[in-house]
């Protein structure tokens, strides 16, 4: 690990680089700079294949970064020196496809890592993951398993899971695309609550229209660059960049 | 409505088992009864008198199998984890391990086991025993289903979705930690139909103790048959007799096993 860092929260919490990756001779991420305050909720938004979830998952390490530098409190991610349980405890990450663990119940999901990474005391778990089964709307499901649940509810238990490790910045990969259109909303409601009592949430999206509602800052991506970036009313309203215009203008 | 067909057909299996079975029997007695009358009650009440010797040999065949499969399950869990170990001294010796052992004849194992494994050993007080004939089989059949588990395990490991591995990493379990309590426990299920499987083969495989001295069903039914004045006509009824006891304790376990292939699709 770093020397306990200097960070203060003044500083942002997370910060990338001239971050560039490559998968074999493909460059996947050209450039990449980014700033997130903490409490701050910035959206990514751009066309598929752009590199939106590479980033995203450069930011807990889940995929290293070729070169530049991603830091999360101060502390470089991509250090071979860095305690990686100490990184992967202050970022949470929810996916697409939910990913949770089937052979476990939805209150053994939750309470698995608090109890097996962290060797906190399971009353005190089981306690926190009850208050966030309550939050996300599904205190009566504790007992299911998750194949015993629809698209919607899995994926608000994949947030309470990772809630439950009490992250400092919260990272969404498009969470609602696997959704029917009606299960989307109880997710999103649930992400607005969450942003509201100032998590700091980077999302990447297909919904427009709740980026532009929950963001503090929206960035555009196009193969592998951030083309445009700014407050969300100024990217809805008037992209600057010819990109963001033909982008917006096919998904809006 | 695919619910109620599975239960019509596995119902008609399980009716079928008791069927074959008695088929057999009656098939030996028949036989048996077509000799001429000196030899007919001779071959029938022979083998009346040396069914107890024959399955107490059986009996050795259910503890090597028992034994070999015990065996094999530990050491093929452990090869299949040294397998998609990360590291390359562990990952390529048991690669060559496993693919020598799965693609060698049995029989050729067994020979080999034979004759390198010491018929005795000496204990660190310095007492000899002796290594029986058994237990050299019983090793011999556990390598090859080890080296089948082994894939078994690795195949199973790679059939669960990177989505999983990926979810346990962002929460910060180490890589043990995801094997033993995310990914282990998901392969079980999968892992059990195969594993009922390579049993059953290793059960069928254990008469070939036999050629090696091992008194075990079949040398015993051999042994009865010569002490009993080798009659040809004895062939017959010996034989169906030991290929009966043999059904008898397969069959339910091939039953049970498609019953738990088809459950696990179905669930799927
Ligand atoms: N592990 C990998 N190996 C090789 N190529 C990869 C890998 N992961 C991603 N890519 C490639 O990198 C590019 C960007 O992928 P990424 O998943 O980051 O895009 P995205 O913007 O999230 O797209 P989408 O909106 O479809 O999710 C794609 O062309 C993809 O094929
Ligand atoms: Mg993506």
């Amino acid at each position: 690990m770093q020397p306990a860092s200097t960070w203060t929260p003044d500083q942002p919490i997370v910060a990338l680089r001239d971050v560039h990756k490559s998968f074999g001779s493909f460059e996947v991420l050209k450039g990449i700079d980014l700033e997130v305050m903490k409490g701050e909720v910035i959206c990514i938004i751009g066309p598929s294949g752009s590199g939106k979830s590479t980033l995203v998952r450069t930011i807990n390490g889940l995929t290293p970064v070729t070169s530049g530098s991603v830091t999360v409190e101060g502390q470089e991610v991509h250090d071979a020196k860095l305690d990686k349980l100490a990184l992967r405890r202050k970022v949470g990450i929810v996916f697409q496809q939910y990913n949770l663990f089937p052979h476990r119940t939805v209150l053994d999901n939750i309470m698995m890592a608090p109890l097996l990474v962290l060797r906190e005391k399971r009353d005190d778990v089981e306690e926190r993951a009850r208050a966030l089964l309550a939050k996300v709307k599904l205190i009566d499901k504790e007992d299911a398993y998750p194949a015993e649940l629809s698209g919607g509810q899995q994926q608000r238990v994949a947030i309470a899971r990772s809630l439950c490790m009490r992250p400092d910045v919260m990272l969404f990969d498009e969470v609602t695309a696997a959704l029917d259109p009606e299960t989307v909303k109880e997710v999103l409601v649930t992400i607005k609550e969450l942003a509201s009592d100032g998590m700091t949430c980077v999302l990447v999206t297909h919904e427009m229209g709740f980026a532009r509602e929950i963001s503090d800052r929206v960035y555009f991506t196009d193969h592998g660059r951030i083309v445009e970036s700014g407050p969300p009313d100024a990217i809805f309203e008037c992209p600057q960049d010819p990109r963001t215009r033909e982008f917006l203008s096919k998904v809006l | 409505m695919t619910r109620t067909m599975s239960v019509t057909a596995l119902s008609r299996i399980t009716w079928r088992a008791p069927a074959l079975t008695a088929v057999l029997c009656l098939a030996s007695l028949t036989v048996a009864a077509q000799g001429t009358d000196g030899t007919r009650v001779s071959a029938l009440s022979t083998l009346v008198v040396w069914i107890p010797f024959i399955l107490k040999g059986f009996l050795l065949n259910l503890i090597m199998s028992i034994l070999a499969m015990a065996i094999a399950t530990v050491a093929g869990v452990i090869l299949g984890f040294m397998q998609i170990s990360p590291s390359v001294i562990l990952r390529v010796p048991a690669k060559l391990f496993t693919q020598l052992f799965r693609n060698s004849p049995w029989l050729v194992i067994l020979f080999a086991i034979m004759l390198l494994l010491p018929f005795q050993v000496t204990l660190p007080g310095g007492d000899k025993i002796l290594i029986p004939d058994w237990v050299k089989a019983t090793v011999g059949f556990a390598l090859p289903v080890m080296a089948n588990i082994a894939e078994i395990l690795r195949g199973a490991v790679l059939s669960i979705p990177s989505g999983q591995w990926e979810s346990a990493e962002s929460l910060a379990f180490s890589r043990r930690q995801t094997l033993r309590y995310i990914i282990l426990p998901q392969c079980i299920r999968r892992m059990l139909p195969p594993w009922m499987n390579w049993y059953a083969l290793l059960m069928l495989m254990t008469p070939m103790a036999a050629i090696l001295g091992v008194n075990e069903a079949l040398g015993n039914t051999q042994a009865a048959m010569e002490a009993a004045g080798s009659h040809p006509e004895f062939l017959i009824p010996f034989y169906l007799f030991l290929m009966t006891i043999f059904f008898v304790f397969i069959y339910p376990i091939s039953i049970y096993t498609r019953r738990l292939e088809r459950r696990f699709s179905a669930g799927s």
